[in-house]
């Protein structure tokens, strides 16, 4: 092992070697995105058995303000064709395009998990916490967890963006940002499903 | 409050714990003193602990597996022999609060520390080399797991001494699970051990299913992929489709004792048999997950010495398929008596009796493999043998049980304790001992000593028989299963055979000690780096492998590459073209897998004792770590041609001396 030289980076191999580990990383995180639907499902299957079971506290028509959920659920659906636009400037090599937007799509991630931290702090407060029921403890848990990811997904987005500034549009910057891109749409379809399944059948 | 709830009260009073606390203690510190003496710390932490080599991996797991093999074997005896001494007026030496976590450890360490990591440390060593790749995928994932399992298991031993551990059985069943009734922190060891360790085996299925997709060598379609590459690639499906119900699972069960939620809670509209049914989601394809390996395991063995080509090697492939999809259909046979009605106990019933359709068209493959075949016993074709009859007999009283009708007498009896160590012990341990004397000179570049293998496998046969016909007697006589005491007389002379059954499997562990270090000493040599005559690429290149594995990447033609070349070769006369070589794209080493995984310790401790400050401190570390190495971008290297070529030479200049 100490006889050999590094050469890391040689122009020689670069291409062909990293353009398998792309196609590799891509598919192995796209793996782990159905993983994670595997994750929500159960979450999901746990909410329908449980969304009945109020124990005389309040159900989801006592609690849901319609409006502010539409409002957040198009925040996060811009969010995604904003991320959508930086893969584009991505693909195009463009640096300060996909900075420029990735600024967006924070801000509006940013703004998603605010608004859905008040609509929590909002329900605490009225006495309807996780604790109350278990109706509560399955909605506060499928709602969090989907909060948590993108919550992730922001810090992620953070240190990408300061790896972009530092290395620019690179193979391995721009393998980084497809996975992320991955991952950003990925919470938005679950959102959608959040937004039908909690929110929609559970004012109807 | 610096603590949390840890305090002296904490630390062990009755004397068995105090003896197993003291001979942990002296066995690590035998260990680290024995590191100083010999001055080999910078040797462990190069050579091992940041290695991103799968083959030093798999060897880690496999002393992992088997170290926890020996603390949860010492579970079973004090478990037996504790049933042997408590009838009637003696009460034996187990007080139930102790004698409860010893049966929960036993299945909780069995099945996630000794067999899981006993299945990864395989698949690591083998798979890379049989499918003509030079790793695995992400060779940092992969460190990574292999530590998060380490930290898992930790935790387990930790139990012991500080604090205890849970008292529910191996699936900590709510509402017994729950703060009301389990209000120590057993249950949150339990929860804490097998989350971090799940995610671990989550990223090595992954990890795994994208290497055995992507990384085949040219030519090796899926059709020519060997049987074992083909169970590991099933079993990887079932661990990324299971695990994640695992995680949710044990993750609600946390939030109802954490945060006082209410999904499995007896009051405030949980329901408990929610967690019975989402637990065995996760459960039932567990199993196949271990099976499907050992299977794979067997279809290699069997060819290899009955000298022929696997009987129906498409059947083969698609029983394994067939096993992987019908494993999520099962899951309500372990518990009918929910009282789920009589449709669904129907459906569950026959769809349980229909998996054995693809397991008894795998048994006679092997079988009519070995028809005509000029065998060879080995010790690895005497487990495979002892596998299939022992599996049979397991998979019938299997079948028994799933009739609805006849599972409401035999739930959770003995009976169902004989079935389900016949299946486990018959078909897991026995294939997966199969498979570790059979790849264990492709690791470590020596034999097995063969006749210390047969008294082994021996002792694990009749110790087997011994210990569990007994309980299938028991089940039927009506006792149940976690029983610390009994009345019954009629029980009591069974109980003492299985007693002796447990002590000549102790006697065939021991004697595998033996047989590991006789056969260190005697260092039987392997220099073909094909000792067994094999049929696999993995047999094409040197014993132990060179870090790189192939120096160039195999181009294959048919099935059993391996094989057919060296049948060409034998009617060709021996081809001696001089190879070119080319530089090799490798990982480099990193200790951030090990540093992560400390963290994660740190965090899972302070969980589960309660300390806020450095649970959050923990947490953070670990995070941080996994962002500092994600702006490393200077991950691998190149090996020189030159440098091959002289490693390669050595090589062959060893076979030639």
């Amino acid at each position: 092992m100490t006889m050999m030289t590094e050469t890391i980076n040689t122009h020689a191999h670069g291409h062909d070697g990293h353009h398998d580990a792309d196609e590799k990383a891509v598919f192995g995180f796209w793996v782990y995105i159905m993983s994670d639907c595997i994750l929500f499902a159960t979450i999901f299957a746990v909410f329908a058995v449980l969304h009945n079971n109020t124990f005389g506290g309040p159900s989801a028509k006592d609690l849901f303000d319609m409006r502010f959920v539409l409002t957040e659920t198009f925040i996060l659906l811009t969010s995604s064709f904003t991320y959508g636009l930086a893969m584009l400037g991505a693909h195009k090599g463009s640096k300060a395009q996909v900075m420029g937007w990735l600024i967006i799509t924070f801000i509006l991630g940013a703004a998603f998990i605010g608004m859905e931290l008040t609509e929590f702090s909002h329900m605490v407060h009225e006495g309807h916490s996780w604790q109350r029921s278990a109706f509560l403890s399955s909605f506060f848990t499928l709602v969090g967890t989907h909060g948590l990811h993108v919550a992730t997904g922001l810090l992620w987005m953070l240190m990408l963006m300061v790896q972009v500034s530092i290395h620019g549009i690179t193979s391995l910057t721009t393998r980084k940002l497809t996975c992320l891109s991955l991952f950003w749409h990925f919470l938005d379809i679950v959102w959608i499903c959040v937004f039908t399944i909690v929110y929609l059948m559970g004012v109807m | 409050m610096l603590l949390g709830k840890l305090s002296l009260a904490a630390l062990p009073d009755q004397p068995i714990i105090i003896g197993a606390a003291c001979f942990m203690a002296l066995a690590a510190l035998t260990v680290i003193l024995a590191l100083f003496y010999f001055k080999r710390w910078t040797w462990l932490w190069k050579e091992w602990i940041v290695s991103v080599d799968h083959k030093k991996i798999g060897i880690m797991y496999i002393i992992a597996a088997l170290v926890m093999l020996f603390r949860g074997f010492a579970d079973a005896m004090m478990m037996r022999s504790q049933l042997a001494l408590s009838y009637g007026a003696s009460h034996g030496y187990l007080p139930p609060e102790h004698y409860d976590q010893v049966f929960s450890a036993h299945g909780v360490i069995m099945i996630f520390f000794m067999a899981m990591p006993l299945m990864f440390g395989l698949l690591n060593l083998v798979v890379p080399l049989q499918i003509g790749a030079r790793d695995v995928a992400f060779p940092f994932l992969n460190s990574l797991s292999f530590w998060l399992f380490v930290v898992g298991a930790v935790l387990v031993n930790v139990s012991l001494v500080v604090g205890e551990f849970a008292r529910t059985g191996w699936l900590a069943y709510p509402p017994l699970s729950e703060l009301a009734y389990s209000p120590d922190v057993g249950v949150d060891y339990y929860i804490w051990s097998l989350q971090i360790s799940g995610i671990g085996t989550l990223m090595s299925g992954i990890n795994f299913f994208v290497t055995i997709i992507k990384m085949r060598c040219p030519g090796m379609s899926l059709m020519k992929m060997p049987i074992f590459t083909w169970t590991a690639l099933c079993s990887m499906i079932l661990v990324i489709i299971a695990f994640p119900i695992l995680t949710v699972t044990l993750g609600m069960l946390f939030l109802d004792r954490y945060m006082g939620m209410h999904f499995f809670t007896a009051d405030f509209g949980g329901n408990a048999m929610m967690y019975v049914n989402l637990i065995w989601s996760w459960g039932h394809p567990e199993v196949y997950i271990l099976i499907l390996p050992a299977f794979g395991i067997f279809s290699e063995v069997v060819p290899t010495f009955s000298h022929k080509k696997l009987f129906g090697y498409e059947t083969m492939v698609w029983a394994t398929g067939v096993i992987t999809i019908l494993s999520f259909l099962v899951w309500l046979h372990h518990f009918f008596t929910m009282g789920a009605g009589g449709n669904v106990n129907a459906f569950f019933g026959i769809a349980t009796m229909i998996i054995s359709i693809p397991t008894g068209v795998k048994i006679f493959n092997w079988l009519f493999t070995m028809y005509r075949g000029r065998i060879t016993f080995t010790t690895p074709m005497y487990w495979t043998m002892g596998f299939l009859i022992t599996f049979v007999i397991g998979g019938m009283t299997g079948v028994l049980l799933s009739v609805p009708g006849a599972d409401f007498e035999l739930h959770n009896s003995l009976f169902l304790i004989a079935h389900f160590h016949n299946t486990i012990i018959g078909g897991v341990v026995f294939g997966y001992f199969a498979g570790f004397v059979y790849w264990f000179p492709k690791a470590m570049g020596f034999k097995l000593n063969e006749k210390i293998g047969k008294v082994v496998f021996w002792c694990w046969l009749i110790g087997f028989y011994v210990a569990f016909f007994p309980l299938y007697v028991l089940g039927l006589m009506g006792m149940t299963r976690r029983l610390n005491h009994y009345d019954v007389a009629a029980w009591h002379p069974w109980l003492i055979v299985a007693f002796i059954g447990a002590c000549i499997v102790l006697f065939g562990i021991a004697s595998q000690v033996l047989q590991l270090l006789v056969s260190i000493k005697q260092q039987d040599k392997d220099i073909t780096g094909d000792p067994w005559n094999g049929r696999t690429l993995e047999w094409s290149i040197a014993s132990p492998p060179p870090f790189y594995n192939f120096a160039i990447v195999p181009t294959v033609e048919t099935r059993d590459a391996y094989w057919e070349t060296k049948q060409k070769n034998l009617h060709s006369g021996a081809t001696s073209v001089k190879p070119k070589y080319e530089d090799i794209h490798m990982p480099k080493n990193t200790g951030m897998g090990f540093i992560i995984a400390a963290f994660t310790f740190l965090f899972g401790f302070s969980m589960i004792w309660d300390i806020t400050w450095l649970a959050i401190g923990a947490g953070a570390g670990a995070i941080i770590s996994v962002i500092v190495r994600s702006y490393n971008y200077n991950i691998d290297y190149y090996v020189p041609a030159a440098e091959v070529e002289r490693i390669e030479t050595e090589i062959s200049n060893r076979k030639l001396s």
